[in-house]
């Protein structure tokens, strides 16, 4: 187990420091910088204020110098500035966390929610009218782009209520903005929600057909404790899997729905700081997405040998 | 060709990991078991048909997206391009089937002409996708070593971005255009791809076939291309259908937010940009018809790839 953390962590080590230098590589190919994208809205380029604007943040140095810098700077805690706001990028990302974390705790919780239940749901009434109606409805949110889902809800909201909900940073009651963030949630929770249901559905099938079952089903076991307390709990494994990899990647989803919605999250500050070139926020929060997704897989990894006692890892 | 390795699916955990070639079986032998007219092709078309309905209407819409793209011009009259300031934001009528954007021009001709550019970057990007993720894969299992080492770190680093955030990151780097859209798609495909052929190599480069045309001489390219490649095949067909869908999504997604297929090429996903909140109001037929051809684009090739699946992946069957 020790030699096994030791090597996690390593991987883990390498892997963001891969990701550290993709992004920054990605970033400094992008044609122009902020300086650039200020002098072209104005219509002329000053080369000197050019060159003044470029000199102040950093952008004339070498590259590796500008790299080391920056990774020195998270070495000692400080992300840097923002170009856009020239605030300090911490402040910026942790400004907009919250609500993105809300979303996105609410978009896991009705993927469990709805997931779960109707994947199981599905599998007992393998090829019934349940289960064709869920797959074509599955099958359908798997096809459904979720902004243009965000979009028909706007447009059902508009006709219906004549307007359009108002997202802003402004204080609100917990349930007011849980009963706002979850029409959002609920959006990105439709795609995730089908996954699940699809391999709760493949998984229980599988395991429905052990002869354990059919022992539990022998000595009396009622269909709900069947289903759920000695099928489910063997089916888990790969849902967890998946959830850890929905979890994690759940910042791309975001990404979009905070746009139609005009949510001030990080996701659409992301697309904001790709737009006007803004390198430290970019590389600030893409390095801070790969670390999420490195330490839930990691997470997920230790619950298998929680919930399965057969999974040891050794070497 | 030596007959596949039929392996035994017995994974104690659920046996939904990644890892190992699909389950071979000889599929003219279980075609003919159950009940196929195995000696003719369209016998066994018509028998998968009648088992996969699902499978044969997905196969209808994609063959109807390939139509509409290469025949677009003879469907519409308008060009997709041509702008008319009088009849901005026109409703759907006889002459606009679909209405007219805020510049007047019709969207129904921008919707065929938009199934081309999604056609050509889902396909694009599939097959580049493909093209390298099944040579990464190859080289990674087959020569195992530093580069296999080398190869898997890429790979976790990759699989560590979310795939929109990869694509996005990837096309602002590359700046907008078709090629590079296609491009910035088919980067964040690699890792899958390349997981499940090296998972295969891995097992089928210790099949006695393997080791038969070695002693035969055979050069070490020759085996992985003519020998290993083949038997990967399978899985293969069902994660590249199942990435078409994506691609059209991540396409539609990035030309969104902005940093898709830029203009002239009408795409689905900017007419949605375009047409974002206020038209929502004023102009629902602008979002609403690019979004439908989105979802029934996507749903035509998942259909087709859960039939594809079921077909030659038995192991993860979801019609049991």
């Amino acid at each position: 187990m020790g030699a096994y953390l030791v090597r996690r962590t390593v991987l883990f080590f390498v892997t963001v420091l891969g990701v550290s230098i993709l992004i920054f590589g990605l970033m400094r190919i992008v044609p122009g910088n902020i300086a650039d994208i200020l002098f072209e809205s104005s219509g002329f380029i000053d080369q000197v204020q050019k060159a003044k604007i470029e000199a102040e943040l950093g952008l004339d140095k070498p590259l590796l110098q500008q790299y080391l810098s920056w990774i020195g700077g998270l070495a000692k805690g400080d992300f840097g500035f923002s170009y856009m706001s020239e605030r300090p990028a911490t402040a910026e990302i942790l400004a907009r966390l919250p609500v993105t974390l809300k979303l996105g705790g609410l978009t896991l919780f009705f993927t469990v929610l709805f997931g779960i239940p109707l994947g199981v749901w599905s599998a007992v009434k393998q090829n019934g009218f349940v289960d064709n109606t869920l797959r074509v409805v599955t099958l359908s949110a798997l096809s459904l782009p979720s902004f243009w889902c965000g979009l028909l809800v706007l447009m059902f909201a508009v006709h219906v209520f004549g307007t359009i909900p108002i997202y802003s940073n402004e204080p609100r009651g917990v349930w007011q903005e849980l009963a706002l963030l979850s029409i959002p949630a609920l959006v990105v929770g439709f795609r995730s929600s089908a996954l699940i249901v699809r391999l709760t559905r493949s998984s229980m099938l599988e395991v429905m057909r052990q002869d354990y079952i059919r022992t539990a089903r022998a000595k009396g076991a009622s269909e709900s404790s069947i289903n759920y307390h000695h099928a489910l709990k063997n089916a888990i494994l790969p849902i967890i899997t998946l959830l850890g990899i929905e979890a994690s990647h759940l910042l791309g989803g975001l990404v979009v729905i905070e746009t139609v919605f005009n949510i001030p999250g990080l996701g659409r500050y992301l697309v904001e700081a790709i737009r006007w070139r803004d390198y430290p926020i970019v590389q600030n929060l893409v390095l801070f997405s790969a670390f999420a997704v490195v330490i839930t897989n990691f997470i997920v990894d230790m619950l298998y040998a929680v919930i399965d006692p057969r999974i040891k890892y050794s070497d | 060709m030596s007959p596949p390795p039929s392996e035994s699916a017995a994974s104690t955990i659920g046996g939904h990991s990644e890892s190992g070639p699909a389950a071979n079986v000889s599929f003219d032998a279980e075609l003919a078991r159950a009940g196929a007219n195995v000696n003719s092709r369209w016998g066994m078309a018509l028998f998968l048909a009648k088992r996969y309905p699902l499978g044969g209407v997905g196969l209808a819409i994609v063959t109807l997206f390939i139509l509409v793209a290469v025949f677009a011009p003879l469907i519409t009259g308008h060009d997709p391009l041509a702008t008319n300031p009088s009849i901005s934001l026109a409703k759907p009528a006889a002459a606009h089937l679909m209405g007219t954007d805020f510049m007047g021009r019709d969207l129904f001709s921008r919707v065929i002409y938009g199934a081309r550019t999604s056609l050509a970057v889902a396909f694009g990007a599939t097959l580049l996708g493909v093209v390298f993720g099944v040579l990464i894969g190859l080289a990674s299992g087959y020569l195992g070593g530093w580069v296999d080492l080398t190869t898997q770190r890429v790979i976790d680093m990759l699989q560590a971005l979310p795939t929109l955030i990869l694509a996005m990151a990837m096309a602002a780097a590359l700046g907008p255009s078709l090629t590079n859209t296609i491009i910035a798609i088919a980067i964040p495909k690699l890792p899958s791809i390349a997981r499940v052929i090296r998972a295969s190599t891995l097992s089928l480069r210790e099949m006695p076939f393997v080791e038969a045309a070695r002693a035969m001489g055979m050069s070490e390219m020759r085996i992985a291309l003519r020998h290993i490649l083949p038997n990967t095949l399978a899985p293969l067909i069902v994660l590249a259908t199942a990435g078409l869908g994506s691609a059209i999504l991540v396409e539609a997604s990035l030309s969104f937010l902005g940093l898709g297929v830029p203009e002239p090429h009408p795409s689905w996903g900017r007419m949605l940009s375009e047409s974002a909140a206020e038209y929502v109001r004023t102009a629902p037929w602008l979002v609403i018809f690019p979004g439908l051809a989105i979802t029934f684009a996507v749903f035509g090739t998942n259909l087709l790839g859960d039939a594809l699946r079921d077909i030659l992946d038995p192991r993860q069957r979801t019609s049991n």
